[in-house]
């Protein structure tokens, strides 16, 4: 563990049993430890809602794997949130398709409605907006994934009662 | 192959999908005939599928073309051969303007499923990989279940339906990243590393996951699997209406009347699936061009329309049939943005191993965004076409940045006028287009 000073912490997080008896199924269907990697960082942030420095530096010594290793691949993927979010994140395509059938304007107007740029959360915590590529539902565009749910043909008018039931959906 | 007594289905890849919601379940994709093209797939040695596949002209469908049974010649067989070998389904589908996997993801898990037993069946391979992206939640949760279904079934597992064969599957959800999509990258993805290409030779067939012999194929390549098998070579070229064989789902996304996925013979003329199938443009727009195969395919244009779906065809149009996505472009959508939205995302999602592409996208991103706001100079048009011969085909490590410049070396063919508007009046002389606003209600 000589690479440990490469971040600034020395914290470590203790994983919930849950959270290691996932990680631990993982390992058991898995005969090479690193295959497990991304995987296990998304179960940590399924729990956790993202992945701080202190939480790879804790699963670098959970799995026995160099810490640099884990640091490298949490730093490539997108979907892996290495600083805090909201309690939902909204992720409206800007991919092409979208953009066509006005997806930019959908952008606009949820950052204004929300009063947040990409890649910001609110003040209450409760909305992060990070835009992704192409959703791969272009012929329903523009779309738009919040929650594990992809709404379609998303229109100015709509956007009050979409934001409206995720917030109920988040209150319960 | 003894087939000619069956009812031969003209479109097999979506004749499983009805209204009925649960028809991805095992019981129904049974009752349609599913699962017959494995079985008779264990009927014959795994020599005599491969012969098959390879009989039937099956090319891949994940963009590049290549036949599948070429590619699977090059998996080392018999006793001495490394195990465990690999063989995994391609389900990042990442690609701009790509959705058709999404379709056989959600509604025909099995068929992808029976496709990668017999897959696995003919290559002698242990172990299978559904490596899918992460936000198809509704797909990751069907084929969860549809292997389950299959291990309760003996479809999966040891002695599969009797013949002796092992095989066991598993799914890895992609953390996202677009180049996790090509094929050596994603190996590395699934052995929990960056998504870096690797360097070919060795090819993934000899050397590939953990170093044994492993096959990446698309979703779509597999699906046809089944069918080839329960209907034979003969019938699949048969499909064709040009010199590709079998069929495909085409799709069409932008403003036309009824975007959407159809299952069409290949060759089927790009003009006929706008027109007949997407309904045309809607009312008060024109056609201005198109990518015919996804965000990292050269625009063709209208002129172009009768040009059939097919590799070579399209090929011969210097253009590619990609993932057989298209994207129309109207008149009213700048393509200068249109251009700029795609090469800012190929710039993002470069993995950032070779220079090209990792300071020339980000470098063609920038001046389109000048000539875009109406800060371009003449200079500009020269650089972005030195930008796009720096990441030919050749000059880079992967494919990667060769698609991200396709579709602009060709708008700057295509559509030079509307850069040089651009640049002459200092302004995008779409900007006030209704493009922008919010769409109209459907
Ligand atoms: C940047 C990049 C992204 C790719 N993404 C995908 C993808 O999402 N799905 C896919 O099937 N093939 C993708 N490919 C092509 C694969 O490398 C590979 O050729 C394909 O999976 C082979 O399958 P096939 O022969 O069945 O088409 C991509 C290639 C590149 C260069
Ligand atoms: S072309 Fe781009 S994505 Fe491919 S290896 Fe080079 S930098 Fe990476
Ligand atoms: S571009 Fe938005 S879903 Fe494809």
């Amino acid at each position: 563990m000589t690479l440990q000073n490469q971040i600034p912490t020395n914290e470590i997080v203790e994983f919930s049993d849950v959270e290691k008896a996932q990680i631990d199924k993982l390992l058991l269907e898995n005969p090479h430890i690193s295959g497990v990697s991304i995987d296990a960082l998304k179960i940590i942030q399924n729990h956790r809602s993202w992945v701080s420095d202190a939480c790879i530096l804790s699963l670098s010594q959970y799995l026995d794997l160099p810490l640099s290793d884990l640091e490298s691949v949490a730093t490539f993927y997108n979907l892996i949130f290495r600083q805090p979010v909201g309690k939902v994140v909204l992720h409206p395509c800007d991919g092409i398709s979208c953009d066509l059938m006005g997806g930019e304007h959908i952008r606009k107007c949820l950052s204004n409605k929300l009063e947040i740029n990409n890649g910001q959360t609110t003040k209450d915590n409760q909305f992060t907006l990070i835009s992704l590529p192409c959703l791969g539902a272009c012929d329903k565009a523009p779309v738009m994934i919040a929650n594990e749910t992809l709404f379609e043909l998303i229109q100015e008018k709509n956007l009050p009662l979409i934001i409206n039931n995720l917030k109920e959906a988040i209150s319960k | 192959m003894n087939s000619k007594q069956k009812n031969c289905p003209k479109k097999p890849l979506t004749r499983f999908i009805t209204d009925d919601d649960n028809c991805w379940q095992l019981n129904q994709y049974k009752s349609f005939g599913g699962y017959e093209g494995l079985q008779q797939a264990l009927t014959l040695s795994g020599s005599a599928v491969l012969d098959e596949i390879k009989e039937s002209n099956l090319r891949g469908r994940g963009g590049a073309g290549f036949p599948t049974g070429l590619k699977w010649s090059f998996v080392p067989q018999g006793d001495d051969a490394p195990h465990p070998k690999y063989m995994i389904v391609n389900a990042d589908e990442m690609e701009p303007g790509a959705f058709k996997d999404r379709l056989l993801l959600e509604k025909t898990p099995h068929q992808i499923i029976e496709g990668l037993i017999i897959g696995g069946y003919t290559l002698d391979a242990d172990i299978g990989y559904i490596f899918i992206r992460g936000d198809y939640y509704t797909a990751i949760e069907r084929i969860e279940l549809a292997l389950k279904e299959c291990y309760n079934n003996n479809l999966l597992g040891r002695n599969i339906l009797g013949s002796g064969f092992n095989f066991e599957i598993h799914i890895h959800t992609s953390a996202g990243r677009y180049i996790c999509g090509e094929e050596t990258a994603l190996i590395n993805s699934l052995e929990g590393k960056r998504a870096n290409p690797r360097a070919k030779p060795p090819f993934p067939q000899v050397a590939g996951l953990w170093g044994k012999p492993t096959i990446v194929n698309n979703v779509e390549t597999f699906c046809n699997l089944p069918h080839i098998l329960n209907f034979g070579a003969t019938w699949f070229k048969s499909l064709g209406r040009f010199k590709d064989a079998g069929t495909k789902i085409f799709g069409v996304s932008g403003r036309v009347k009824t975007p959407g996925l159809w299952e069409l013979p290949m060759g089927t003329p790009i003009g006929e699936i706008i027109e007949n199938y997407a309904g045309g443009m809607c009312d008060g727009y024109k056609l201005k061009g198109y990518l015919p195969g996804g965000g990292s395919t050269d625009f063709l244009l209208e002129k172009h329309l009768d040009t059939p779906m097919d590799y070579d065809e399209i090929g011969k149009q210097r253009s590619r049939m990609g993932t057989g996505t298209i994207i129309v472009l109207d008149d009213k959508y700048c393509p200068v943005a249109m251009v700029l939205n795609l090469v800012k995302f190929f710039a993002q999602e470069s993995c950032g191993w070779c220079t090209p592409c990792r300071d020339g996208l980000p470098w063609a991103a920038v001046l389109l965004e000048k000539i875009e706001q109406g800060k371009g100079e003449l200079a500009d048009i020269q650089q972005l076409e030195d930008l796009c011969k720096f990441a030919a085909p050749g000059n880079t490590f992967c494919a990667l940045a060769p698609g991200a410049v396709e579709p602009l070396q060709s708008a700057l063919v295509f559509f030079r006028v509307d850069f040089e508007q651009h640049i002459e009046q200092q302004s995008c002389p779409y900007c006030n287009s209704d493009n922008l606003e919010d769409g109209d209600d459907k």
